[in-house]
């Protein structure tokens, strides 16, 4: 009885319903499903608090100090004459991931970068006093053992990556802008 | 060898060992249903439709939600202020509940109307009643999850009626809660509570389609399947009538959602629970309103929660109430009658619940309690036992097939059809009474430009009422839910927004000393409260707390026509009324007596775009700017709305015309 129904109908009248039923349905509910994704997205307070303004000027040579963005730590450090030419001695090529130290800096002073070792996460080692700093004079992430230099260059280790750089700006000579 | 015959080879390596594929085609695909079915038939699927969004929704939503006391609130107002989308998921969800007993309701009304109750599908009838408690449950803990008055005070009423039990009442009420009132701990085991039983839900549900399926769908006339002319395959006839009711439907759930999506609800609840303070009426969803009416009914405390759960459990004894051997009304002359006054007695329940505890509502609550009973205990044994039913057609394919069928052919869908439209106009009036009577409260209605199905707000407008605030009302006033980043959307630029942020101070810390600063407040700030503490607040303004401004149209009845009112209603104090120290006389404050003194008056601001400033249209403009706090998701949500329902009415006829070209044969 049932058969006979189906078959009776004009035939492509009735597949062209489907199809435009099937079509117009299926397009819904994917499109349905965008909300409910992008609600796991950052939301507008989080997203509101993706920069922060630092005041660099309490920051003497040699010091750095350790930030919060975006709920990692952000490594700031006033670098010393020697140190900004250690890290602009260093042959690139022969570098892992090469990159000259100035493009990891805006200016020679003030290396900014994120604190978290690329190997796997964990905050290396070097910003307060008495820290390890390595092989290289720079930073030591204690989990796995990569060492970074005054760059914050992986140089040893199984880091594959240097410490990130985030965009930043200098909104004056003191006060810098990051994110 | 082709694609689909590797499909198929791989379908049937599955089926062999798993037979998930063979047991959906039976269930879903061949199962083969009375062709006779009406569209009252159709709400068994919604309510599985709705119980896959409330867990869809329900889980998104959860993971945003905070249980905790000092946090739920805000992180409600969080979702529906900062997280993507969180307004709709949350509207979604919380008129869902609604929508969902709107559904399972009229299942159930089906149920009772056609018999399907009676031998052999008792059992399919005592799973569904269980689901139906469960969903009880599960909705009275969802709506103490927000945090807001209704949510604590509910909390404690309901858990309150346990308190009945002799003996051990107050022990269990202790357990509930875990503490010494609807505390932490409750809301905490509520979520929990909140999140599992929807999947037990589910279980459940499953074993009802499958009694469903063992004893075969009931059908409008009542009678057995006698063979295989009586039926059709699921699919695709009530596959696609199905779709089609969704699709229906969903347009009903949208305009709920994008136009009144708290017409169901208290305005109460949008303000934080107060354990100190409950609010002058107490009222259930509305889903609960007959049962709350008969527990209000009994004047003794244990016999009134006796009577409460023995409305629904009187519904498990249905197979014998009610012994006819005849299963449809249609062929019932006096049950239908007696259907159609008893569905009226549920209304004027839910009416008499909804009213306050006074005359003449006890009196008409009480009235319809006896009769709900009367219905069940007397009318329904003396009806199976001496009603003359009418003739019942020799099979279902008889009468669908037959052009002179007899006169239920026409009838059978027709029986609940008209007397639903009869119940339809009289809802209508049991919503329009109220709007009715809100008259009498003198209101100032007001033309908004947010009102409508385009409303949109208007940027100069809101500038304006912003103006307001930080020049009146934030003397006073907090709106802790706002942060200088949200004003952006009144039209300011970001360098705008920010320069306003710098012109407040805000109290940051500790620095590297442990001591507190302060700096100039950034855009992600929150607007300053002009009191360190509530306590302070209440110090400052003759021991009342100025109300946090944030939500406050939302939270109020009467919406922005009520704060305006409230703020141009300040009249001098009649002789015959007397006013306690320091306070003023206001038309529309409920009681008269507000400790706000009058602060709007002609001229007291100057608007920098000339915009008429009498006070009339000062309180206009700082309504519309309280307004757009509460609701900042408005012209969006109207956006969306128009969009999905243009969207939904041609999906909709698309499912129609298809269902009408695979129905062509059958009819």
């Amino acid at each position: 009885m049932a058969d006979h129904a189906m078959n009776d109908a004009p035939k492509s009248r009735r597949d062209f319903l489907f199809a435009a039923a099937a079509a117009v349905g299926g397009a819904g509910a994917v499109v349905a499903v965008w909300p409910f994704v992008d609600s796991l997205n950052p939301a507008a307070d989080t997203r509101a608090m993706s920069s922060i303004e630092v005041d660099l000027a309490p920051i003497a040579v040699g010091q750095a100090i350790t930030v919060k963005w975006r709920g990692k730590p952000v490594f700031i450090r006033h670098r010393t004459e020697e140190e900004i030419k250690a890290a602009q001695a260093v042959v690139v090529d022969d570098l892992r991931d090469p990159q000259p130290d100035t493009a990891r800096v805006q200016k020679p002073d003030w290396l900014i970068m994120v604190g978290v070792c690329t190997h796997l996460g964990c905050v290396p080692l070097g910003q307060k006093a008495g820290d390890p700093h390595g092989d290289f004079g720079g930073w030591f992430c204690p989990c796995h053992g990569s060492h970074y230099d005054t760059s914050g260059r992986v140089r040893k280790g199984p880091a594959p990556k240097n410490l990130a750089v985030p965009q930043y700006t200098f909104l004056s000579d003191t006060q810098v802008r990051i994110g | 060898m082709t694609a689909p015959g590797r499909l198929n080879r791989a379908i049937d390596w599955i089926d062999q060992r798993l037979p998930i594929i063979t047991l959906m085609k039976h269930s879903a695909v061949d199962y083969p249903t009375p062709r006779n079915l009406n569209y009252w038939w159709n709400f068994g699927s919604l309510a599985g439709f709705m119980l896959v969004v409330m867990i869809v929704t329900g889980l998104v939503l959860a993971m945003q939600f905070t249980p905790h006391v000092d946090m739920a609130f805000n992180s409600v107002e969080r979702i529906m202020r900062d997280v993507n989308y969180g307004w709709l998921i949350r509207y979604l969800h919380m008129n869902g509940a609604s929508m969902f007993f709107v559904v399972v309701y009229i299942h159930v009304f089906r149920g009772l109307y056609y018999g399907s109750y009676k031998p052999p599908r008792e059992l399919l009838w005592w799973i569904g009643l269980v689901i139906l408690l469960l969903m009880m449950a599960t909705a009275f803990m969802g709506y103490v999850l927000p945090w807001g008055q209704m949510s604590l005070w509910g909390a404690t009423v309901i858990t309150n009626l346990f308190s009945a039990v002799p003996v051990v009442g107050d022990t269990i009420v202790t357990l509930l809660w875990g503490g010494f009132s609807v505390d932490n701990p409750t809301l905490n085991r509520f979520f929990v509570l909140h999140f599992l039983l929807p999947f037990v839900i589910f279980g459940v549900v499953v074993l009802h389609v499958w009694a469903l399926h063992s004893v075969k769908s009931n059908n409008p006339l009542g009678i057995d399947i006698k063979g295989p002319q009586d039926v059709i395959p699921f699919h695709p006839y009530y596959t696609v009538k199905d779709l089609f009711g969704i699709g229906v439907f969903l347009i009903v759930y949208c305009v709920f959602v994008f136009w009144y999506p708290n017409a169901l609800g208290h305005p109460d609840n949008y303000i934080q629970a107060n354990p100190m303070v409950t609010p002058p009426h107490i009222v259930p969803e509305w889903y609960f309103l007959p049962f709350y009416a008969i527990l209000r009914a009994v004047p003794d405390k244990l016999a009134g929660v006796i009577a409460m759960f023995a409305a629904i459990l009187i519904l498990f004894a249905l197979p014998w109430l009610d012994s006819c051997k005849v299963r449809s009304g249609t062929f019932r002359p006096w049950f239908k009658v007696a259907f159609w006054v008893f569905v009226i007695d549920c209304f004027v329940l839910g009416y008499a619940g909804a009213k306050p505890a006074e005359e003449p509502w006890i009196l008409m609550g009480r009235l319809a309690s006896g009769y709900y009973f009367l219905h069940f205990l007397v009318i329904l044994p003396l009806l199976s036992k001496y009603e003359k039913t009418r003739p019942l057609p020799e099979s279902i394919g008889q009468p669908v097939l037959g052009g002179d069928a007899p006169a239920p052919a026409g009838g059978h869908g027709g029986g609940l059809a008209g007397g639903a439209k009869v119940l339809l106009a009289l809802a209508i009036l049991a919503v329009a009474t109220p709007a009715l009577a809100n008259e009498e409260t003198h209101l100032r209605k007001q033309d908004w430009s947010w009102q409508g199905v385009f409303g949109t707000y208007d940027e100069a407008q809101l500038r304006r009422g912003y103006q307001v605030y930080r020049e009146v009302c934030s003397a006073c006033h907090a709106m802790h839910l706002i942060s200088f980043r949200n004003v952006g959307a009144l039209g300011y630029t970001e360098d705008a927004v920010k320069q306003i942020a710098g012109s407040y101070t805000v109290t940051d810390g500790p620095d590297d000393n442990g001591d507190m600063f302060e700096r100039p407040a950034i855009p992600s700030d929150r607007f300053p409260s002009p009191f360190p503490n509530e306590n302070a607040a209440k110090a400052a303004n003759g021991g009342a707390l100025p109300p946090d401004l944030s939500l406050i149209v939302k939270a109020r009845e009467g919406g922005p026509d009520y704060v305006f009112s409230l703020i141009t209603g300040f009249a001098p104090q009649p002789p015959d009324v007397e006013l306690p120290p320091g306070k003023y006389y206001n038309t529309v404050f409920p009681g008269h007596a507000i400790s706000m003194p009058p602060q709007i008056t002609d001229g007291a601001i100057e608007f920098p775009d000339g915009a008429p400033n009498n006070a009339d249209a000062i309180a206009r403009d700082v309504t519309a700017f309280l307004q757009w706090a509460s609701e900042p998701e408005l012209e969006e949500r109207h956006a969306m709305g128009v969009k999905t329902v243009l969207f939904l009415f041609a999906a909709t006829a698309l499912m129609y015309a298809l269902k009408r070209r695979i129905w062509a044969k059958v009819h």
